[in-house]
């Protein structure tokens, strides 16, 4: 299947590629890598501000499809890209499945112009020197649901928590192999040094319900299930301790059980113990209740190891 | 009781109530000046359990509270129109840089923002993902966040010829590889500056292409009830840019 793929933007109706942009004036920093961690330096860009709704255009080059009448094209839109026309503000609309009137592309357009008028060019210089380099001090791993975000709720600015999202917010052990979750482990802990990682779980968790749902060991063609095992000490433990409560009552106490397990598999990898062990790096567990808005957070106590019961937990708070 | 944790229910256990506190607090910017706050230098002894305590009381003064319909009614359920996949960086929050609230997309974030081919042995995790984000969620757009400056590219351009191995990023980034080719092939004599942008732009495609080959994805599209979309966040000159993906079958022609 030959694919042709395209960047396309138009106000026309032509395949230019238009962009939004702000120029700035005079030389831009040395590019530092990313990668290898360096600490974070602030430089001045000096010059003026271009005015806000210039344009510049851009052509591409783009591959045509195969002509045959059964094949499969992948063209970009051609719908145009309206000019910047908002200077005042304007609330967002929020994105709901019943506004099939709103278009996602006008809607996400809207949005970051938002955000560039009143967040970006108002902290000009703080992001530019994020440009530069990050220095978060969190590393937070998250579920995916759309009402947890933690940028949101516990208010992680630009630069502050690297974030992995993920079904159930798990985190397979180091035995497991490979994946997404220990890919950006590996990298938040070695190359961008975090001092603290924090597991956050939350209520009604539709993959920790799944988990709780499954038949034991049953090996299954959804990737849910395959996904959500990772915890499935966790929920031994739940059903061992919780047999006499309502299904809800078991996943919620599931919920917080799997955030532990999750914090025990973080210690299965080697250089995450080991900083650990140093005091470079804490590592704590996080709950957001979002029926009652309640945050429960605790945090491992690394001094605690012992061989035959395990680590301790301490700081254990509750936000309500 | 947790069984992993000894002495759980001793622990000293702090309850506080926000709102209490609130009123002691001098320091309180509000949850949308937040930002004003952390662009002052950080003082030396950096409490991390204090800053997302503030956060936390931030969000639930000025949002929570202020919207309590809004949220009872997210609560008990959850309808994102958009699945996001966008990059584990501290940076690039789309949440931050969309203005997104609570309830509008369901969001996958990891390194590179990258989603490899369907593979049921290997890549549960992402599956996942996309088979709760469709199934279960029925969302209607699945948009591929890419970024400036994202060091899982950039280790992609280096590998092979690295000092140092680390085998869950090498074998993550490596789903990009196909993107990185077609760039250094159709781009012989750029830069490696030009090269990492052109790589951070073309591993959106190939990740949307990769979208395709889970079957719920192909059906959603084929039933033009799920749209594809991609985007790049330029966080150095601050521009955003948007591309939409169209998938066409044609009339069959009669021979």
């Amino acid at each position: 299947m030959r694919l042709a793929s395209r960047l396309v933007h138009s106000l026309q109706k032509q395949p230019f590629l238009h962009t939004i942009a702000v120029s700035l004036l005079g030389s831009s920093p040395a590019y530092r890598s990313n990668f290898l961690k360096s600490s974070a330096s602030t430089s001045t860009i000096s010059g003026s501000k271009l005015k806000f709704s210039e344009i510049e255009q851009t052509k591409l080059g783009f591959l045509r499809s195969s002509k045959s009448s059964l094949a499969l094209r992948l063209k970009a839109s051609r719908e145009g890209v309206g000019l910047v026309q908002e200077t005042k503000e304007n609330p967002p609309k929020l994105i709901t499945k019943s506004d099939d009137g709103i278009d996602s592309f006008a809607e996400m357009k809207h949005r970051f112009l938002s955000f560039k008028q009143q967040i970006y060019l108002e902290n000009l210089e703080r992001y530019q020197s994020l440009a530069e380099a990050q220095a978060p001090k969190f590393m937070v791993i998250s579920c995916a649901d759309s009402r947890v975000c933690p940028s949101y709720i516990l208010g992680f600015q630009p630069g502050e928590a690297f974030v992995v999202r993920n079904v159930a917010n798990l985190v397979p052990p180091f035995e497991n192999g490979p994946c997404e979750t220990n890919a950006a482990l590996e990298f938040s802990v070695n190359t961008l040094e975090v001092e603290n990682i924090l597991v956050t779980g939350h209520s009604c968790c539709g993959g920790i319900r799944a988990l709780m749902s499954m038949e034991d060991e049953e090996k299954s063609s959804s990737f849910i299930k395959n996904w959500v095992i990772v915890g499935k000490e966790a929920r031994s433990n739940t059903k061992a301790t919780t047999f006499n409560l309502s299904f809800d009552q078991q996943c919620t106490h599931c919920e917080k059980e799997s955030i532990n397990n999750s914090l025990m598999n973080l210690l299965t990898y080697p250089w995450v113990k080991e900083r650990v062990a140093k005091g470079l790096l804490s590592i704590h567990g996080g709950y957001y209740n979002f029926v009652d808005c309640t945050y429960e957070k605790w945090t491992l106590d690394s001094s605690s190891e012992q061989e035959t019961s395990g680590y301790a937990i301490k700081n254990r708070e509750f936000w309500s | 009781m947790s069984k992993y944790f000894k002495g759980d229910a001793a622990a000293s256990k702090q309850v506080s109530s926000i709102g209490d506190e609130l009123d002691k607090d001098k320091n309180y910017v509000g949850h949308k000046n937040i930002t004003t706050l952390q662009a002052t230098p950080q003082s030396s002894t950096f409490d991390p359990i204090e800053r997302i305590k503030y956060g936390f009381k931030c969000f639930k003064i000025d949002e929570f509270n202020k919207h309590p319909d809004y949220y009872s009614k997210l609560a008990e359920k959850q309808e994102p129109k958009f699945l996001i996949f966008a990059c584990s960086d501290s940076r690039v929050s789309p949440t931050n840089i969309l203005n997104l609230r609570p309830g509008e997309a369901f969001m996958a974030r990891n390194i590179a923002n990258m989603v490899p081919a369907f593979n049921q042995l290997k890549q549960a995790g992402v599956g996942a993902i996309i088979e709760y984000a469709i199934v279960a969620l029925k969302v209607e757009v699945i948009f591929v966040i890419g970024h400036s400056r994202c060091g899982g590219i950039e280790r992609l351009l280096s590998l092979p010829n690295v000092d140092t191995s680390f085998d869950f990023i090498d074998d993550w980034v490596s789903i990009g590889q196909p993107a990185k080719a077609k760039v250094i092939a159709q781009n012989p004599c750029a830069s490696d500056e030009e090269l990492f942008t052109l790589i951070e732009k073309e591993s959106v495609m190939n990740s949307l292409v990769n979208l395709l080959s889970y079957p719920y994805v192909r059906t959603g599209v084929a039933d033009k009830k799920l749209k594809l979309m991609g985007g790049h966040y330029d966080f150095v000159n601050g521009n955003f840019q948007i591309m939409e993906v169209d998938y066409d079958i044609k009339p069959t022609i009669d021979i």
